[in-house]
């Protein structure tokens, strides 16, 4: 089983879901503090817990469909999607790293929830709803990076990783958390989505990479590097 | 209704936030997938593949800096 296990695509498997689930889970946990502090936690968390149930629901309904759907035709969609969603994070990364778009700032959105949330009824819909919003693009990396390679157990094991220490230091500080690099992060999930995209759109075409699955460590190291050289281009183009 | 509204649309998000990056991305898998790899060897596909989208995102962020 051990030599069988292959460290080039479940290492960044676990990677990229950890990484991306985090994002998301710290922007849900903003939310539900947010409604705690003003509306009382048991509202809160019930919200929260509603909004987990659906999105288990909602995998239960969409994870054995994939199974119906040809292996290559599923590699060559799951990879055009991973790599959309990929370059729309690193598009991102690298305009905040230049200068051009705001930071995302934790501190500030606690700030506006709470103000806008007030004392009214709306606390359990506004939980469940971050949940399940944030919880669906989770989902979905789960989804898109653990299918196609028939990797779904490290990729949900990346997330859950991730979940846990969010939970965690939700329950020990209760407060948002500001200190996530959150920039960095959605960096480095960018390039390793898109990474994963150009691969699994290779394989559902029937290209060749030289190297075979090793390819995946190449194209993640391309993509780094343009990345990282985009962005003083950026500076300077700014006007 | 409206909340089920919002999913979609943050769905919809997910992948596209700027029209024309995401259609250049597209337009360029296309072009690799159904053009070039009748034309180019088969191990030239995926690195032609990564050249072009790294060029869209090269060009789409210096078009969004000048902005």
């Amino acid at each position: 089983m051990a030599a069988s296990f292959n460290w080039a695509h479940s290492a960044p498997v676990i990677l990229a879901a950890f990484l991306a689930s985090l994002v998301e889970f710290v922007e849900a946990l903003t939310i539900v503090l947010a409604v705690g502090v003003t509306q009382g936690w048991r509202i809160a968390l019930s919200g929260a817990a509603t909004g987990v149930v659906a999105l288990g629901a909602l995998l239960a309904a969409f994870g054995p469909a994939l199974r119906f759907i040809d292996v290559r035709t599923l590699q060559l969609l799951i990879g055009i999607l991973l790599l959309l969603f990929g370059m729309r994070w690193l598009r991102k990364a690298i305009l905040r790293a230049g200068g051009v778009l705001r930071p995302h700032d934790e501190v500030a959105i606690f700030a506006s929830e709470t103000r806008a949330l007030g004392a009214g009824s709306v606390g359990f819909i506004t939980s469940c709803k971050a949940v399940v919003i944030e919880g669906i693009e989770v989902v979905f990396v789960v989804l898109a990076v653990g299918a196609a390679g028939n990797m779904l157990l490290p990729a949900t094991l990346g997330a859950l990783a991730a979940g846990l220490l969010v939970a965690f230091l939700g329950i020990l500080l209760h407060r948002p958390l500001a200190r996530v690099p959150e920039n960095t992060l959605k960096f480095a999930v960018g390039v390793l989505l898109s990474a994963f995209g150009v691969f699994w759109i290779g394989e559902g075409s029937h290209f060749h990479w030289i190297g075979g699955d090793w390819a995946i460590l190449a194209l993640t190291a391309g993509f780094l590097l343009v990345s990282i050289l985009a962005i003083p281009r950026t500076k300077q183009a700014r006007p | 209704m409206t909340w089920i509204r919002r999913i979609a649309r943050e769905f919809w998000g997910l992948f596209v936030d700027d029209g024309s990056f995401a259609v250049a991305i597209l337009v360029w898998i296309g072009v690799c997938v159904f053009l070039f790899k009748s034309v180019l060897p088969a191990e030239w596909s995926g690195p032609v593949l990564f050249v072009g989208v790294a060029a869209v995102l090269v060009e789409n962020v210096r078009r969004s800096a000048r902005r």
